[in-house]
């Protein structure tokens, strides 16, 4: 029933600072090779002098107008993007998994994410008239709105149902999580034939995710919504480790577990009903990173919360650099690169780590 | 300074889980609760933390309604051990000791709370698990950083501002000596002014161990006094249904209770 690897432990303390200080340097390197790689290739020295000039500092390596544009316009936003929404989504999944008291819950798989996308499509197909009506800077916020009322709503009814039946059970966690996928899909399906050419296009991006929408308007739309409970989170980083002792232990070290709980509950909806809103669901990045910490420096959420975030965005840059230059010139959803990686790592999850007992 | 709770009832639907239950526990005091399963005796305890409301009754922490105390205040003068402790997470036994501190953390821990957790550890017996994975660790192991944990908690309440420990079942898959090592870190905490509630199901270790005995019986007050008073055949028949014999302690001033013949012949059917 080894958690982890024992033999690391002793180590936990040095594994936390090493890893620590690892992360923001890989996290550069990914930047660095997702701004340069693509149809129009620039060296980091020019990547680096592209940004310096922007800031009126002159670094040594010479570039053409051409390769500003496409790293300003086109790689920049897409690249921020990435980092806000694998910060974003690893991060709500450690809280989630901390709130759930569950290695297992994902923000995916408990239909979380499904939900979010429902609300957005909801708004794109059956809202198109009122939201073209609405004053444009409110009209950029109504889909990520809309996306996060369906995310909290699922999050509720999820944690609801997981924690009358005992303390959030796995089992009744995820067959919610099958259901409501189920019924988003049905729902999805019904507006898939009331929409229009341009609608469908949308919905088939919104059910397998892309940066491909990574425009700086859509970092503006959802940079507030994710960035906020990024920065909140540490402060419920102590909670969420007396939480994994139970809701009373919890409230016998004196926590207020109901605060905790919704605040939680409406942070992670937030940062992942506005994740989906602009890159669609993408899946297995909130389960993965917090995991592969977890192995590394132990469960504790005053690292893990923020080690999480800056590993979720390392590997949804990384999954975005495959999507985009594995097919290129055509682009792959990203949510088939993470599917792809993350799910023969849950199976693997379910069949070895805990040998059987997470069920 | 006590914790008394007075006129104790709870009630779901027209069931009384708890019919009128006084109780008070003192400065430097361990309470033993025993009786059979289902007399209330966790509801009991859950109302003293303040898990729930009673029905009617009401608790007073050192005179004053203990809901009037902050979660976070209320924390640092009293600490819970659960019946069951659920955790599914790798942390150390060390991390899950340091737990108990959080009450007195603010933004990070501070090297006293390492220093009281390790002292805590070392108090439970458990300094040898200190680095070792809470979910590899058997069942009594991890009921000994538990209780480590509770102790951190209110290591440092000052006696004058009175401070209690409330334990649900404390020697659940503990072995023997250890159940007494548990029992006696009880009374040692009790020596420095904490006031102890513990539920016991051993009749013999509440008579060794605690300074008076309450006995619940279908949610009501059966008994309540020094173990000399309380530990009387006639009672242990009523309340339990079970013959037996009760010694003066061959080597304690505690009375000794032995199972009666009818008993044996129960448990061997003939």
């Amino acid at each position: 029933m080894a958690g982890s690897l024992p033999f690391i432990l002793p180590m936990r303390g040095i594994a936390r600072s090493i890893t620590l200080t690892v992360l923001p340097a890989l996290l550069l390197l990914v930047v660095l090779l997702s701004a340069g790689i693509g149809a129009m290739g620039i060296q980091p020295g020019q990547v680096l002098a592209i940004l310096g000039d922007q800031v009126g500092l002159h670094l040594p390596w010479s570039y053409d107008d051409g390769q500003a544009g496409v790293l300003l316009a086109i790689r920049l936003p897409r690249i921020c993007l990435g980092i806000l929404i694998g910060g974003g989504l690893a991060a709500s999944g450690a809280a989630m998994q901390g709130l759930f008291r569950n290695p297992l819950a994902d923000p995916g798989l408990i239909g979380v994410s499904s939900g979010g996308a429902l609300g957005a499509i909801s708004v794109l197909v059956l809202g198109g008239t009122f939201s073209a009506s609405l004053p444009s800077l409110l009209g950029i916020y109504l889909v990520p709105a809309a996306a996060f009322i369906g995310s909290l709503i699922v999050t509720v009814m999820v944690y609801r149902l997981a924690s009358a039946r005992g303390q959030g059970s796995v089992a009744t966690m995820l067959l919610t999580g099958i259901a409501i996928n189920a019924m988003a899909g049905a729902i999805t399906g019904v507006l898939t034939f009331v929409a229009t050419d341009a609608q469908l296009r949308s919905i088939t991006f919104w059910s397998l995710g892309s940066l491909g929408g990574g425009t700086w308007e859509a970092v503006a739309a959802s940079a507030p919504f994710i960035l906020l409970p990024l920065l909140l989170f540490p402060r419920y980083a102590a909670a969420l480790n007396a939480l994994t002792l139970g809701e009373e232990t919890a409230g016998h070290v004196g926590i207020d577990v109901d605060r905790t709980k919704r605040a939680l509950v409406v942070l992670t909806s937030l940062a992942v009903g506005s994740s989906v809103a602009v890159a669609g669901v993408i899946g297995f990045i909130p389960l993965v990173a917090p995991h592969l910490l977890r192995m590394l420096i132990g469960p504790d959420h005053r690292f893990l919360l923020g080690g999480s975030a800056l590993l979720g965005a390392i590997l949804l840059l990384g999954a975005d650099l495959i999507a985009r230059t594995l097919v290129a010139p055509a682009e792959l959803p990203i949510g088939i690169v993470t599917a792809g990686i993350g799910a023969p790592f849950f199976l693997w999850l379910l069949m070895h780590e805990r040998g059987g007992q997470v069920l | 300074m006590t914790l008394h709770g007075e006129s104790i009832t709870v009630a779901i639907g027209s069931k009384k889980i708890l019919d009128d239950v006084s109780i008070t526990i003192g400065a430097g005091e361990v309470v033993a609760v025993i009786g059979p399963n289902g007399a209330g005796k966790s509801t009991l305890l859950k109302v003293l933390c303040g898990d729930f409301p009673p029905t009617q009754g009401y608790v007073r922490m050192n005179s004053h309604p203990l809901t009037s105390f902050p979660l976070a205040e209320r924390a640092r003068r009293r600490a819970v051990l659960p019946q069951h402790s659920l955790l599914s997470f790798a942390f150390t036994a060390l991390e899950v000791t340091l737990m108990g501190r959080t009450p007195h953390a603010h933004g990070g821990f501070r090297p006293t709370d390492y220093e009281i957790a390790g002292a805590a550890l070392a108090e439970a017996d458990a300094s040898h698990l200190e680095s070792r994975t809470y979910t590899t660790l058997s069942g009594g192991e991890r009921q000994r950083v538990h209780l480590a944990r509770v102790l951190a908690q209110i290591w440092d309440a000052p006696a004058s501002e009175g401070s209690y420990l409330l334990l649900d079942e404390p020697l659940t898959g503990l072995d023997l000596s250890h159940q007494h090592h548990s029992l006696a870190v009880a009374r040692r905490f009790a020596a420095r002014g904490t006031g102890v509630l513990t539920i016991l199901h051993d009749l013999n270790l509440a008579a060794q161990y605690a300074d008076r005995i309450v006995v619940l019986w279908q949610g009501r007050t059966a008994a309540c006094g020094p173990p000399t008073d309380v530990l009387r055949p006639d009672l242990i028949q009523d309340v339990f249904g079970l013959s037996t014999t009760v010694l003066p302690h061959p080597e304690l001033d505690c009375p000794l209770v032995v199972a009666g013949i009818s008993a044996v012949a129960m448990r061997t059917g003939s």
